[in-house]
């Protein structure tokens, strides 16, 4: 079928304006495609980043559990009845024996064991509530990107040390290597001191949170073994659903998805990506009714070449093979061209990492020019099926008559 | 007693239906041996070019017997007659009908590299031949448009010979040639007939064109009536 291939280059060069405005047209089509995938895909990278960036994308959490009823209700009066306390605290005792599970599972970038409660810290006559969140020291950052939102101090904790936001901070007047006290709501105190100040930018955050070592959490409160929560970080946050599956079934722990709490994030980024798909479908369909068009605009006019080659004995099948690799051709060119021209309108825009909420967060790496080059010649193949078999059924004697 | 090339029984062609049916050929029987030159002769209308159309396997009659080679082809399906025209029939239509993107090399070449799937040197190599035969050899790489009717003539004679056919039907070969131009398409009929022994029909109007040719059928009112 080389010589049919020789044939099809030979018609789209004998009508170059024609030819060149239809590989325009599919490339024009195929850079809105890039574009298109490079904007919706960098804009959902961006919005997961910014809301995700900073969550667990797995977190155990302990629950209280009620001593279970050694006797039927019903078997039984009512002796003696207890009211659940509100200080009564729920922890995980083993997690020294879950974590390094949870480590050696695949895709699991981080895992943080903490203690948190409630408290309220103390500096002369003022007095602030924050929650409390011990952390392991070195592993300050491994959720909370905390070292890249420090403003002052050190990231770094340790014994009588503490870490607070930048409003809290304002509001009790402190600065770095101020002494504070600080009272859980377990009733034990402690002395520390600011040893850093963050700034995350979230009001409630950064007024409302105080970051102590893991062991200054356990003192504060009371809880000689265990931690309250395990917080996981993975490497590609959309597998979070199935890695907290996973943990779940090997630890027997409930271990959550953020994507339970982030449902109405998961359900606007797929409307966007339904929206994208839809405006890339019409760049698509775009290409197929020029392709479909032109080339039965061509096949129209060469219905007496038609004709004489079936004459010559050229077979139905060579005539569809013709008008079928033009198509292919044009979806080659035209995807060709339009992925070179949207790598070069994309690089314009700044990389991945340095996106910021001024700019469109357009990602190049999200552009598909692989996929937007194969669907291109793959629809314009088929698009040429229909001139193709209009072509193919030219009846030589009227053609040749003509 | 010559071997026969072609043999038609009985052959009938309509086109329309009903109250619009025209009936073209009226049970025309012909039959044709190898090496003959013939010229087809009879008014417009008569049946002459449905006649070669039929025989050229670009349409089929609408009952009748069509036999080439020993080949039935009233039953032969579309694959089939397409393969047979390519291998045994060559065409010189009145308007040469040279496929206009190609050089006159290309469009001689064509029914080879139609059946080969590719343009091949030995191709080349016969089509360089045949234009040489005609008097072309110096516009083998010319685009068909640049050539004068003559030469474009000469060109489709070419291409009919390419693949060696055993039957080259021409239809008012010299129908839109000057006198000059059309006794040398003529002479290299007759030359080819002689030297190769290809059978040759020549639909024409012209006597002086006809009388070259060793046998003269005449069609009319659908029937070979002479």
């Amino acid at each position: 079928m080389l010589y049919a291939l020789k044939i099809a280059f030979r018609y789209l060069l004998s009508s170059k304006a024609q030819s060149a405005l239809l590989v325009l047209g599919v490339a024009l089509g195929v850079f809105i495609f890039i574009f298109m995938s490079a904007l919706i895909g960098g804009l959902a990278n961006f919005i997961l980043a910014s809301i995700a960036g900073d969550l667990a994308h797995v977190s155990i959490v302990a629950e209280v559990q009620d001593p279970a009823l050694l006797l039927d209700q019903n078997l039984g009066q009512i002796l003696l009845a207890q009211e659940k306390s509100a200080l009564r605290q729920a922890f995980l005792r083993d997690a020294a024996v879950y974590v390094p599970m949870i480590a050696a599972l695949p895709g699991v970038v981080a895992v943080s064991p903490q203690i948190t409660g409630s408290g309220f810290i103390t500096r002369g006559g003022q007095v602030a509530q924050v929650a409390i969140n011990g952390v392991e020291p070195g592993k300050e950052s491994a959720i909370v990107q905390l070292d890249s939102y420090i403003v002052a101090g050190s990231v770094r904790l340790g014994t009588g040390l503490t870490i607070i936001g930048q409003t809290l901070a304002d509001d009790l007047d402190l600065t770095v290597g101020d002494t504070i006290r600080l009272d859980s709501a377990q009733g034990v105190n402690a002395l520390l001191t600011v040893s850093g100040i963050y700034k995350i930018g979230q009001g409630g955050f950064d007024r409302a949170t105080a970051y102590v070592s893991l062991d200054t959490a356990r003192t504060l409160m009371a809880l000689p073994q265990g931690v309250t929560r395990i917080e996981i970080k993975l490497s590609d946050l959309m597998a979070a659903d199935a890695t907290a599956l996973r943990i779940t079934s090997i630890t027997g722990l409930q271990a959550k998805s953020w994507t339970e709490q982030g449902a109405q994030v998961m359900s606007a980024l797929q409307a966007q990506g339904q929206t994208g798909l839809l405006l890339k479908s019409f760049a698509m369909v775009s290409i197929v009714i020029g392709i479909a068009s032109s080339l039965l605009l061509s096949t129209y006019r060469r219905k007496a070449e038609i004709g004489i080659m079936r004459a010559m004995g050229a077979s139905r099948r060579f005539v569809v093979f013709v008008f079928v690799s033009q198509g292919a051709l044009v979806g080659l060119l035209g995807g060709l061209l339009g992925a070179g021209l949207g790598y070069i309108v994309l690089q314009a825009f700044p990389p991945r990492d340095a996106a910021h909420p001024s700019v469109m967060p357009i990602d190049i790496h999200e552009g598909a020019f692989g996929l937007a080059v194969l669907l291109t010649v793959t629809i314009a193949t088929l698009a040429a099926i229909l001139p193709a078999r209009a072509a193919a059924r030219v009846d030589p004697v009227t053609a040749i008559g003509q | 007693m010559t071997e026969a090339l072609l043999q038609v029984s009985d052959l009938v062609k309509t086109f329309g239906s009903g109250e619009a049916e025209t009936r073209v050929l009226r049970g025309l029987s012909l039959r044709m041996d190898k090496g003959e030159l013939s010229a087809l002769l009879g008014p417009s209308g008569s049946g002459k070019s449905t006649l070669l159309t039929i025989l050229g396997t670009l349409m089929q009659p609408t009952s009748g017997s069509h036999t080439m080679l020993g080949v039935d082809l009233t039953t032969a399906n579309d694959r089939a007659l397409t393969d047979f025209r390519n291998r045994h029939i060559g065409f010189v239509f009145q308007f040469h009908n040279l496929l206009p993107d190609f050089t006159a090399l290309e469009n001689v070449i064509f029914p080879t590299a139609v059946h080969e799937g590719r343009e091949t040197a030995a191709a080349r190599a016969r089509g360089r031949d045949l234009l040489g035969r005609m008097g072309l050899a110096d516009r083998v790489d010319f685009p068909s448009t640049n050539l004068s009717g003559g030469q474009k003539q000469r060109v489709a004679v070419a291409r009919a010979l390419m693949n060696s056919p055993e039957l080259v039907l021409a239809d008012e070969p010299t129908g839109n040639l000057d006198r000059a131009s059309a006794i040398q398409v003529m002479e290299l009929i007759g030359q080819i007939n002689r030297d190769e022994g290809t059978t040759f029909l020549i639909s024409t109007h012209d006597e002086k064109i006809a009388a070259t040719c060793r046998r003269q059928i005449v069609v009319g009112e659908g029937v070979v009536t002479g």
